[in-house]
């Protein structure tokens, strides 16, 4: 026990750092490998690497039906691979995008598309946060006038009596020669 | 008027409660269905059945409205479904299933041990029959009317409940639907 425990102070501190090297490598390991699976998972790519791209673009904005919040380019799923195999076909046909959006649609709705389409239906999703954003900077800056209105010009001075107003007069004088108010004025001065 | 500036926050405030009230009650993995009220899409399967014809989208337009029930023998939410489907059967009701990405001589093995519901099964081993009928995983049920046209979409296995709420009143609207259809055509 205790040989144990004193190992990395009285043996090699090299070796101790050498050993927690190895174990972090391979505690990040299986994150690579997952990386480096997800990339290559597909046998069936497309030759052309123009046509691959322009696949794996599209399946980026694809939804998985299964893993529901990743695309079919990230999901593992037994459908998305089908849908990717799918989306490489239709590219290879030739087809457009939008031919091959529509094609998923028609089967499985606008829920597919990771990014809503932009229509009369979807304002208020796409037009919605802007808006409320919009709205308020307009009330902030409504507010923000507003003071600064009603201190310069509608300060109601001429509602004040005779004794207020003297004492106004004594507070600022005092305060121009002071620079600070007189601990005896200041009951005088509140409005 | 300057007093109801001030409820402007209690009344966006009760309005995002609303909404979050409404959410909870969502299913957030509820996927619409797109093929509702069209017809259902061609397909040209093989018969599990090797005496039999193959199994195509003219054989679910029958005049009558019939269940199609995709479903494979690895699924375990299907042998859960399977005895519902049996009973539906013994009711009359017509079952076309279609084995997806399945073994045929599993899903033989499958329906010798708990019984066939099906009419009729066709194989869809690449699954791609399934695609154009918009399924996402097995099992679903669709409702289909006489005239070939899709009622229904029941994603996930059928339960009592299902039955009671969604087959039965769909298989109805699917009656009259036809007959008004053979009456008026389209």
């Amino acid at each position: 026990m205790r040989t144990i425990l004193s190992f990395p102070r009285s043996g090699s501190p090299l070796l101790a750092r050498g050993l927690l090297l190895v174990a972090f490598a391979l505690i990040l390991l299986p994150s690579i490998h997952r990386v480096a699976a997800n990339v290559a998972v597909d046998p069936d790519r497309l030759e052309d690497p123009v046509l691959e791209a322009r696949a794996q673009k599209l399946m980026r904005q694809i939804r998985c039906l299964v893993c529901q919040n990743q695309s079919i380019a990230d999901s593992n799923a037994d459908l998305a691979a089908d849908l990717r195999r799918i989306v490489r076909e239709q590219v290879a046909a030739g087809r457009t995008d939008g031919e091959i959006k529509a094609y998923l649609t028609a089967r499985y709705g606008e829920w597919v598309l990771m990014r809503p389409p932009f229509e009369r239906r979807t304002l208020v999703l796409w037009l919605g946060p802007p808006m409320v954003f919009l709205l308020v900077l307009f009330v902030l800056f409504w507010r923000w006038r507003n003071r600064s209105r009603s201190v310069t010009v509608d300060e109601p001075v001429a509602d004040l009596d005779e004794a207020e107003r003297a004492a106004l007069k004594r507070l600022m004088t005092a305060e121009g020669m002071s620079g600070r108010e007189a601990p005896g004025d200041r009951d005088g001065g509140g409005s | 008027m300057k007093r109801l500036v001030y409820l402007l926050p209690l009344v966006g405030f009760l309005l995002l409660g609303w909404f979050l009230w409404r959410g909870l009650s969502l299913d957030p993995h509820a996927i619409p269905s797109a093929r509702v009220g069209k017809p259902v899409p061609a397909f040209a399967l093989a018969s599990l059945d090797p005496t039999r014809p193959a199994l195509t989208s003219g054989d679910l337009a029958t005049g009558r409205p019939l269940l199609v029930n995709f479903f494979a023998s690895w699924c375990p939410p299907c042998h859960v479904e399977h005895p519902l489907l049996m009973k539906l059967r013994d009711e009359g009701i017509v079952i076309i299933g279609i084995a997806y990405k399945d073994v045929p001589a599993d899903t033989r093995h499958f329906l010798r041990r708990l019984g066939n519901p099906f009419t009729q099964v066709g194989i869809d081993q690449e699954g791609r029959t399934a695609i154009d009928f918009g399924v996402s995983g097995v099992p679903e049920t669709f409702v289909i009317n006489g005239r070939g046209r899709i009622v229904l979409h029941h994603p996930g296995p059928l339960t009592e409940a299902a039955i009671a709420d969604e087959i039965r009143p769909a298989l109805a609207r699917a009656v009259h639907k036809a007959g008004v259809n053979q009456k008026g055509g389209e």
